[in-house]
């Protein structure tokens, strides 16, 4: 029975070291052995961005073999949470980290360093069927608070307005609360009205809005398919109502629009800090555009 | 190797089995037991570090620190209920028709046909929920949106059937034979015997399908993630069945994995694990209590 419970033991110490050695230990590779572009590179976070980010890996990986990248989505709120628990190399984020993830990480001995990687805009979306064709800021703001309830107020028919949004753990809900909801305004303590849909993920969204003519939703422009309508946005009532592209976001004209990010426990060293660089690249960003999100 | 020591041996070797069987007792309790620990321990806290009027308060919207747990809680009520009032009445019915009225092959094709629905993962039952029946559901009922309460409802409901059909199938199929052949001897018609004896004699083993079917329906996550619209809206009226809700099980898969270790929003959600975790001691108690007085009373009846 003995030799029993010491080969257990012995397997469930040597289960344990694995683990905690995949996560922080393995990327280092490339600089403690001095090859370079060698390593394993957890990478994790926004949805938003999880197809943006495979497709960095895969190419990455089809140029330099001796490197693993494996991409996992979850939210940016996830990917951070990630990164603080020390469980990935680098959290991707549709959101700028917030001063108290900032606080824990400094709590657990270290300062996450920001790499922006792309730019991204947000669609407002509505059924094919729905006559709106336009909106101002201030009118999707009080759609979303829940001020404005029937299609018919802002010049359409006479529907129901069903708010359809991403999950709260969603950078891209975030974005949407602060720069949309809440217009830009830091002391505006306004949320989504209760009664909005929230949907686990974007396809969910697409699902839904494609489906249903009373919807309204918002998606990162990469996601947005032809099943669904986009809408033309004004930042206030002088602005031109613009749609968004790659071209009005550069110009600075559609109004939804935000930075993607990156995140590192500290100075990124050896194969993460070559995946950044080449990220950062002109080869890597003609990427983002086949992707339809906004290079850098 | 005389008789006394092989003997000696065997009553070794019995032991040894009574030892392990009691620990696998044991080790059940104590696993309960340390689940329970562990979600007092990581969710009791929130109840003294969250603000009471955040969690009685009337939103629901983690980011900015609102954690009101009445509408999660009454969405939950809403979907079970809905779809107990859907399951058990067809899940019984099931039952009774394969175990008493069904002719020998029909019985023989329903029951393994029953069971595999039983095997049906419930992303697959969400897919279906989100492609066919919300948007079915949305133009039949005239409604803003097909993800509502009542969507989760009948595709829990539609999930519970398979359990409640099997366990009671079976609790029915052990009524002895005497019982039917006494009702029939005294003149009762196939329905009276149903109803007045075959049902009654397997209510305990009923009620046991009942609660599991319920169990399956209140612990169910992904399906009702996807269909429900997950609106953190306090349900009000009959109406509430047919608008959006977001129910416990949902908001813990949907938010556990963003929140930091031992943050408020970490504590509410255990908290939340904890009220789930009494709904279905409650329950199940409830069952228990109903079925073991049901059974001094037969016993009475018998003796």
């Amino acid at each position: 029975m003995r030799k029993y419970w010491f080969l257990t033991l012995l397997l469930c110490t040597s289960l344990l070291s694995c683990m905690s050695g995949t996560s922080s230990g393995s990327a280092q590779i490339g600089s403690d052995g001095g090859a370079l572009n060698s390593g394993y590179i957890q990478n994790k976070g926004s949805d938003t961005m999880v197809n943006l980010a495979l497709a960095w890996a895969e190419q990455y990986q089809r140029l330099y073999p001796d490197v693993r990248v494996s991409v996992t989505g979850g939210g940016s709120g996830t990917g951070i949470s990630a990164l603080l628990n020390g469980t990935v190399d680098i959290a991707n984020a549709s959101r700028a980290i917030k001063p108290e993830e900032v606080e824990l990480a400094q709590g657990n001995g270290f300062t996450p360093v920001e790499f922006v990687v792309a730019r991204d805009a947000i669609g407002v979306i509505v059924n094919p069927a729905n006559p709106v064709q336009k909106l101002t800021m201030q009118q999707i703001a009080q759609i979303y608070r829940g001020e404005i309830s029937n299609w018919k107020q802002v010049g359409g028919e006479d529907r129901p307005v069903v708010r359809v949004s991403r999950e709260t753990n969603s950078g891209t809900h975030v974005y949407f609360l602060e720069v949309v909801v809440r217009m830009g305004s830091k002391t505006d303590k306004s949320i989504f009205s209760p009664d909005t849909l929230l949907l686990p993920s974007s396809e969910g969204i697409i699902a839904e809005v494609s489906d249903n003519p009373n919807a309204i939703g918002y998606d990162g422009l990469g996601y947005i398919t032809p099943q669904v309508k986009t809408v033309a946005v004004a930042a206030d009532d002088q602005s031109p109502y613009v749609l968004p592209s790659v071209e009005t976001v550069n110009a600075k004209t559609y109004p939804i629009a935000r930075d993607l990010y990156m995140y590192t426990r500290e100075q990124p060293r050896g194969a993460v800090k070559d995946y950044l660089d080449w990220i950062r690249s002109p080869e890597a960003q003609t990427i983002v555009r086949e992707l339809g999100f906004i290079p850098n | 190797m005389n008789p006394s020591q092989a003997a000696s041996h065997e009553k070794i070797g019995e032991r040894l089995i009574v030892y392990l069987i009691r620990f696998a007792g044991y080790l059940s309790i104590i696993y309960v037991s340390l689940i329970c620990l562990f979600l007092l321990k990581e969710g009791a806290p929130a109840l003294f570090n969250v603000p009471l009027s955040s969690l009685f308060g009337p939103f629901w919207y983690p980011i900015e620190g609102q954690f009101a747990l009445w509408p999660l809680l009454l969405g939950s009520l809403t979907v079970t209920i809905g779809a107990a009032l859907i399951a058990v009445p067809l899940g019984i019915g099931t039952a009774v028709y394969i175990s008493e009225v069904a002719p020998r092959w029909a019985k023989e094709v329903l029951k393994p046909l029953v069971e595999i629905l039983a095997g049906l993962p419930s992303v697959v039952l969400g897919f279906i929920g989100i492609l066919v029946l919300s948007p079915f559901l949305r133009r039949l009922l005239g409604l803003p949106t097909g993800l509502t309460a009542f969507t989760g409802a009948v595709l829990l409901g539609w999930a519970a059937i398979p359990t409640i059909v099997s366990v009671a199938e079976d609790a029915l199929n052990a009524v002895p034979r005497s019982y039917r052949d006494a009702s029939y001897a005294l003149g009762a018609t196939q329905w009276q015997t149903i109803w007045a004896v075959t049902v009654p004699a397997a209510r305990s083993g009923i009620l046991t399908a009942i609660m599991l079917g319920i169990g399956r329906v209140i612990g169910e996550t992904m399906a009702v993630m996807m269909v429900t619209g997950n609106a953190p809206v306090v349900p009000s009226g009959l109406r509430a069945l047919f608008a959006p809700v977001r129910t416990m099980t949902a908001t813990i898969a949907a938010e556990m994995g963003e929140v930091a270790n031992g943050s408020q929003h970490y504590q509410v959600l255990f908290l939340i694990g904890i009220l789930l975790f009494i709904f279905s001691l409650t329950i199940n108690l409830t069952a228990f209590a109903i079925s073991n007085r049901r059974l001094k009373r037969t016993e009475r009846l018998l003796s």
